[in-house]
C-alpha cells in the first residue's frame, strides 16, 4: 500500500477550482420491488423475497410498480423538475453477480424527471442552489458476501455468496448538474445537498431514506482545475459514501489529493475510488467503463411510460412544504436563532418537537425537554429520538403539568425517567412515584409550623429583619416534603406566618 | 459505410466475456460488418417522418398495483443454481488478489 500524497486543502483551493457533481440513489419505501410482486421487507432470511422475474428466469416478464413510478414523479416535482410526457426503460448491460439478469433495468437518455434544482442552506445560513440534472427509475441489485478473505471484503475472497432478496427493489438515481462556484465550500454545499434531499425525500413519504440502513447511498464525483480557466478536468467518482459527514469528507479527501497529483505535473485517471469510513481517505476502485460499453438499449419488454398531465398536476397539489422552508418557518414560530435551530437538527429533534407542541406543549418547553433530559438519555442509550419509550403526547403531559403547578421541573425529570423505564404514562407514574407538588395550605401548614418551631432562632432573626434568612426554613421544609412542596409557596406561607414582607 | 475492426471484435467480445481465438476475430468482423450493412439500410428507407419504434404495439402506462405476491421459496430459487452455500447463490472469486 503507497500512502496518498495529500496538498493542504487551503494550498489545494489557493490553486485550483473544485467542480462537483453528486449522484445519489433513494431505495423506495414501496411495498414490492419495481418490476414484480416480491416483498421488499427488510430483514427476511436469504432469497426468500424472489421470483423468476427479480431472477432474470427465462420467460418472465416484469410489469412497471405504479407507486413507484408515482414516487418517481413526486420527487421530479419537489425537486422542480419537468416531467417527461414520454419515457421509456433501457437495459445497462453488465456481468457482475450481484445483477442476476446480467442487465440493470434502468433509464438512459429519457430520464423521467429533468432540469430542475435545490435550494440547500449552509450553516450560515447562506443558500445555495444546487442544478438536477435528471432523476431516473431503476432497480437495486443483490447483496454479496465475500468468504475467506481478511474481514468480509471482496479483495482476496475465495468466492462470494449472493442474496437477491434485495435485487429489483425499486431506486430513483437523482444525479446534479456539475456544481461549479462553491469554492472552498464545495465539501459543506454537497454534505447539505444530501441532507436536503434526504429531508424531501422523507417529507414526500416515498422513503425512510436512512442511509446507515443503505436506503439512500451518493456517488461523489469531483474535480479540479486551475483557476481562471473554464474546461473541467478529469474526474473520480468515489462510490457509496454513506453518512453526511461522508460524503463532506471525501470531498474533502478527494480535492486534496487531486490538487497533489496535478501540482506536481500528474493527470488524474478517471476511475472508481472506494470511501474508507475509519480515516476519510478514499482508494482506486477499478476503470470505469465508457457509456457505450453498458450498450444501454430500450428494454423491450416494458412498454412507455407516459405520465398524462392531469395526473403530474394532481401529484404536484400534494407536494409537502419544502423542508427548508417548513424550517426557517418553524425557527420563527418557535423564536429560536440559527444556531439552536442548527443544534435541533443536528439532534433529530425537529419532529419529535412539532408533535409535542401539537399535543399541546408550548414551544420552549417542548424544545427544553427534547433537547435536554430527553436527548441526553438516548445519546446515553445510543438511539435516536424517536426510539426512546416516550411519546410526544407524554412530554406535552409533563409539561402540562408543570404549567399548572402539579409538577416542578425536578419532579418533572422523575415523571419523564419514571415514563423511560416503561412505568406507564405520566399521569401513572405521578401516581405510583407519589410526586405531586404539595401546594395544599392545610398540608403545608402543619410543616411550615413544625419548621419554625425547630429553628426558633432563625424564626426571630426573620422576624427581626434578616428576610434573606427564610431559605433556611425553605430548606427544612422541603427536606419534611422529600422535595414536593412548591417551594415559592412555602416562602410565601413562612413569611406570612412571621409576619414579615419581603422587601 | 463504417468497417467493423478486428478491435472492435475484441472490445465487444470482451464485455460480453467471450473468449475468441484470432481467426475467430476476422470472421466476426467480417459478419458484423454485414449485418451492420443490411440494417443501415433501414436507413435509407427511414425517412424523417418515421419515428425510431422500440414497441411495436401502441400500449403505453401498463403497470401494477403495489401488492406483494407470492415470492418462490429459497429451495426454489436456488434449485438451478451450480453451487449455494448458508441458502446463497455460490460464485467464484470476482477480484484477483491485487
Amino acid at each position: 500500500m503507497t500512502v496518498t500524497e495529500l496538498l493542504s486543502y487551503e494550498a489545494a483551493l489557493a490553486e485550483y477550482d473544485p467542480v462537483m457533481g453528486l449522484e445519489v440513489h433513494v431505495e423506495l419505501g414501496t411495498r414490492t420491488k419495481m418490476f414484480c410482486g416480491c416483498s421488499t421487507e427488510l430483514g427476511a432470511e436469504p432469497n426468500s423475497q424472489t421470483c423468476p422475474t427479480c431472477l432474470g428466469l427465462p420467460g418472465s416478464l416484469p410489469v412497471v410498480n405504479a407507486i413507484g413510478v408515482e414516487s418517481a414523479i413526486k420527487i421530479g416535482l419537489a425537486l422542480h423538475c419537468e416531467i417527461a410526457e414520454w419515457c421509456r426503460f433501457a437495459r445497462k448491460n453488465y456481468f457482475y453477480p450481484d445483477m442476476p439478469k446480467n442487465f440493470q433495468t434502468s433509464q438512459y437518455d429519457e430520464p423521467i424527471a429533468f432540469n430542475g434544482y435545490l435550494d440547500v442552506q449552509l450553516e450560515d445560513g447562506e443558500v445555495f442552489r444546487v442544478e438536477i440534472e435528471r432523476a431516473h427509475m431503476e432497480e437495486d441489485t443483490g447483496k454479496s458476501l465475500h468468504v475467506g478473505g481478511a474481514t468480509g471484503r471482496i479483495h482476496g475472497a475465495s468466492h462470494s455468496l449472493l442474496d437477491y432478496n434485495r435485487a429489483g427493489i425499486p431506486l430513483i438515481e437523482i444525479v446534479t448538474k456539475p456544481i461549479e462556484g462553491a469554492g472552498e465550500r464545495a465539501p459543506e454545499v454537497a454534505k447539505a445537498y444530501v441532507a436536503e434531499l434526504r429531508e424531501l425525500i422523507r417529507a414526500l413519504g416515498v422513503s425512510d431514506a436512512r442511509m446507515d440502513k443503505g436506503q439512500m447511498r451518493c456517488d461523489v464525483n469531483l474535480s479540479l482545475r486551475p483557476h481562471g480557466t473554464e474546461k473541467f478536468g478529469t474526474r473520480s467518482e468515489t462510490k457509496n459514501v454513506n453518512s453526511l459527514r461522508s460524503v463532506e469528507r471525501a470531498a474533502r479527501f478527494e480535492i486534496q489529493r487531486h490538487a497533489a497529483v496535478l501540482s506536481s505535473g500528474g493527470s488524474i485517471v478517471q476511475e472508481t475510488r472506494h470511501f474508507h469510513e475509519d480515516d476519510g481517505s478514499t482508494t482506486s476502485g477499478r476503470i470505469k467503463d465508457n457509456a457505450e460499453d453498458y450498450r444501454y438499449f430500450p428494454e423491450p419488454d416494458l412498454v412507455p411510460v407516459a405520465p398524462a398531465r392531469a395526473w403530474v398536476e394532481e401529484l404536484r397539489a400534494t407536494l409537502p412544504e419544502p423542508p427548508r422552508v417548513r424550517r426557517n418557518r418553524l425557527r420563527e414560530e418557535w423564536g429560536v436563532s440559527e444556531l439552536d435551530m442548527q443544534s435541533i437538527l443536528n439532534a433529530g429533534a425537529v419532529e419529535a418537537i412539532v408533535a409535542t407542541i401539537e399535543a399541546g406543549a408550548d414551544a420552549a418547553s417542548a424544545r427544553k425537554w427534547w433537547m435536554g433530559e430527553l436527548a441526553r438519555n438516548a445519546n446515553e442509550q445510543g438511539v435516536s429520538l424517536e426510539e426512546l419509550a416516550i411519546t410526544p403526547a407524554d412530554v406535552a403531559r409533563v409539561s402540562a403539568l408543570v404549567a399548572a403547578g402539579d409538577l416542578n421541573d425536578k419532579l418533572a425529570r422523575q415523571v419523564i425517567e419514571g415514563v423511560l423505564a416503561g412505568e406507564g404514562t405520566p399521569d401513572e407514574v405521578v401516581e405510583k412515584r407519589g410526586l405531586k407538588v404539595v401546594s395544599d395550605d392545610g398540608a403545608l401548614g402543619a410543616a411550615v409550623e413544625e419548621a419554625i418551631a425547630g429553628n426558633a432562632a432563625i424564626a426571630d432573626k426573620i422576624r427581626g429583619g434578616k428576610v434573606a434568612a427564610v431559605g433556611a426554613l425553605v430548606g427544612a421544609v422541603m427536606k419534611a416534603t422529600r422535595g414536593q412542596a412548591d417551594a415559592a409557596k412555602v416562602k410565601d406561607l413562612i413569611l406570612e406566618k412571621l409576619g414579615v414582607s419581603e422587601g | 459505410m463504417p468497417g467493423i475492426t478486428r478491435e472492435e471484435v475484441a472490445h465487444l467480445a470482451r464485455l460480453a466475456r467471450l473468449e475468441l481465438k484470432g481467426e475467430e476475430l476476422d470472421h466476426f468482423a467480417g459478419q458484423l460488418d454485414d449485418i451492420i450493412g443490411a440494417v443501415a439500410r433501414v436507413s435509407e428507407v427511414a425517412d424523417q417522418d418515421v419515428p425510431p419504434t422500440s414497441h411495436p404495439l401502441p400500449l403505453t402506462n401498463v403497470m401494477r398495483a403495489d401488492e406483494v405476491r407470492p415470492s418462490l421459496t429459497p429451495e426454489q430459487a436456488l434449485s438451478g443454481a451450480p453451487a449455494q452455500e448458508q441458502q446463497r447463490f455460490k460464485v467464484p472469486q470476482i477480484l484477483g488478489e491485487d
